[in-house]
């Protein structure tokens, strides 16, 4: 009582005068940190953010349980919030996360999805099955598969020779564009098919089977005219790249819808957020696979017109590939 | 602290977001109206990009061919397509990864994406959740502007179509948490972290006033905590009517004497101050008083 009669403040009033200061402070620095990145920082704001942030976060807790200044509370209470975010958010320059993706995340889940990998291969592999049996025994079942669009002329009506000509015309005009094209047009299918895996599997898995029997419709009719060696090339030299990355992003739409379908011991809620973020670790770099393919396509395989060499390229993509994803990772840091 | 039986419209949006120190932060999440808005803001600055964009490219291919002929209008579409590319789906993924975890638009409105679990935003997530859009967003859009057909089964496959669309779309309406399917996907929800500054304590005026009031302890004891910050507010707008008004109901309530030339400000604040005071003391030993009929 002696002490409250020298000093006519509350004690909740010199609770808040003496931490002022500080709260002022990580206020400043934390909206320099949300302005402009971690860049604006010196270091001693740096080291200063932690030690800050968990002094309001104790000057809150004591406001609740003591003080009934409201507007003390809601201000410590954004103020924490804001903070935390700073405090337990990514602190990684985006250089640093990529290299850590590349090296790290990425071939880890690719080898964790083994199993919806090898599903949604099966999958591709059944479509061109399918569409090679009924192709070979009825031609008109190829316009079924493949769009006119797509196909270009490459249709039972074509010609031999001019079947042929399709394989190895290395028409260099526009190639670039071409590549542009294919890339950011198959890059939306894969993420499409990611996203559709939420439907419970079915979508995903249709759009594999259809790419599958696609597959097979274009390989069976070159194959019937005696020219699947040099198809299997002119398709393999990206395909193996592209293929692969069409493969792992119905396996990662599939490993959300089976979380959404069959969560297992977990809440579905936390089944499915573990799944769509391990999937999603595997399509961004799905992204980048099917970058290279496009570059594969549009300029590879328009410049190697020779199928030896074809296949060739397609090998060591494939090599690279699950050397890259399945190797053993120890000291070894590279693919 | 029992669960009020009617929840208020702040509380119903208020969840429970524990730090690893321990403290639970109250984080308030977006509502509809708010998230809604935010990507009609990034919709539109989207929009607006690519028609500037489009019309920059244009303008230099159409310089480029002057120069360097077909190469210089093959590199345009190859820049336009890129552009494009990275635009759709790499404009909300790259906002998002900064330190702000927010798109211009989120920013605008307050709002930034966070982990559900209180852990950190993680890369994966927020390709997760925008990945999403794809099938929110953009699937919608084509679905609305395919051909319709005339009639027979190709209507119905686009109504069909058009229902699935809109259960995606207005998914977030059907929850309480407001989810988007991304949100779900990605472990992710929006959350409000608006920027609000430290309002002046109204107890620092009073405090100084207490020494000319003495209020007994039974004057005190009028009010509980909801009244104390009614009466915070009445100060903090200080009008005069509503200050006159206050005061008399106060004055009648604990029987407080009038002095002759008694200011209704200087007497609110200073009860305040001890009303206040009084409250805290009993706070300190446990006891909180939500208002006046709390005993």
């Amino acid at each position: 009582m002696i002490d409250v009669k020298m000093d006519p403040r509350l004690k909740s009033q010199r609770f808040r005068q003496e931490r002022e200061a500080d709260w002022r402070r990580l206020e400043r620095l934390i909206g320099k940190a949300e302005k402009g990145g971690m860049a604006d920082l010196s270091d001693e704001d740096i080291l200063a953010a932690p030690v800050l942030y968990r002094s309001a976060l104790s000057a809150l807790s004591v406001a609740r349980a003591t003080s009934l200044d409201r507007g003390l509370i809601d201000y410590l209470e954004t103020l924490c919030a804001r903070s935390y975010f700073f405090v337990y958010g990514a602190r990684e320059t985006l250089w640093g996360q990529l290299a850590a993706f590349f090296r790290e995340a990425w071939p880890k889940a690719v080898k964790g999805l083994w199993r919806e990998t090898l599903a949604s291969f099966a999958l591709l592999m059944v479509g061109a099955v399918i569409a090679a049996w009924l192709v070979s025994h009825e031609a008109d079942w190829y316009y079924a598969f493949m769009p006119k669009a797509m196909a270009g002329g490459r249709d039972p009506a074509a010609s031999t020779q001019a079947l042929r000509d399709t394989l190895f015309s290395g028409g260099k005009d526009g190639l670039s564009v071409f590549a542009t094209f294919l890339f950011t047009h198959n890059a939306q299918i894969a993420i499409l098919a990611f996203a559709l895996g939420f439907a419970l599997c079915l979508p995903t898995a249709a759009l594999v089977l259809y790419n599958g029997a696609t597959l097979g419709a274009f390989f069976t009719l070159f194959a019937s005219r005696g020219l699947g060696v040099e198809a299997g090339g002119w398709l393999l030299i990206h395909g193996v790249t592209e293929l692969f990355a069409v493969v792992l992003s119905g396996a990662a739409g599939l490993r959300i819808g089976w979380a959404v379908a069959f969560p297992g011991e977990d809440r579905r809620l936390d089944a499915i957020a573990e799944a769509g973020r391990h999937a999603a670790t595997v399509m961004g770099g799905v992204v980048v696979m099917l970058f290279l393919a496009g570059l594969l396509e549009g300029f590879g395989r328009q410049l190697i017109t020779l199928t030896p060499a074809r296949y060739a390229v397609a090998a060591i993509t494939a090599v690279m590939w699950g050397a890259y994803f399945y190797g053993r990772r120890g000291a070894r840091q590279d693919g | 602290m029992a669960k009020a039986a009617t929840v208020p419209l702040e509380a119903r949006m208020t969840r429970a977001f524990v730090t690893p120190e321990g403290v639970d932060l109250r984080l308030e999440l977006g509502d509809a109206g708010q998230r809604a808005g935010a990507f009609l803001l990034d919709a539109a600055i989207i929009v607006g990009v690519l028609i500037v964009a489009s019309l920059a490219v244009l303008l230099l291919g159409l310089g480029a061919i002057g120069a360097m002929g077909g190469k210089g209008a093959e590199l345009m579409a190859v820049i336009w397509l890129l552009g494009f590319f990275l635009l759709r789906n790499f404009y909300f993924v790259g906002f998002e990864l900064s330190a702000a975890a927010a798109t211009p638009g989120k920013r605008i409105m307050g709002l930034r994406v966070a982990a559900r679990d209180g852990g950190r935003l993680r890369p994966g997530a927020i390709f997760a959740r925008n990945a999403m859009r794809e099938l929110e967003v953009f699937l919608p859009i084509i679905i609305l502007f395919a051909p319709t057909g005339d009639g027979g089964v190709e209507s119905w496959m686009y109504l069909l179509g058009f229902a699935w669309a809109a259960i995606f779309a207005l998914f977030p309406l059907f929850n309480a948490d407001r989810l988007r399917v991304g949100d779900l996907v990605g472990g992710t929800w929006v959350v409000r972290t608006p920027k609000r500054a430290l309002t002046r304590d109204m107890a620092d005026e009073g405090a100084q006033r207490l020494a000319r009031y003495a209020f007994t302890v039974e004057q005190m004891d009028a009010y509980g905590a909801k009244e104390l910050h009614v009466l915070e507010d009445v100060l903090r707008q200080r009008d005069r009517r509503t200050l006159r008004a206050v005061a008399d109901r106060i004055v009648g309530k604990i029987g407080w004497i009038r002095a002759a030339d008694e200011d209704d400000y200087d007497f609110l604040s200073a009860y305040y101050a001890a009303l206040r005071k009084r409250l805290e003391a009993r706070l300190l030993m446990g006891v909180r008083r939500r208002d006046k009929h709390d005993v």
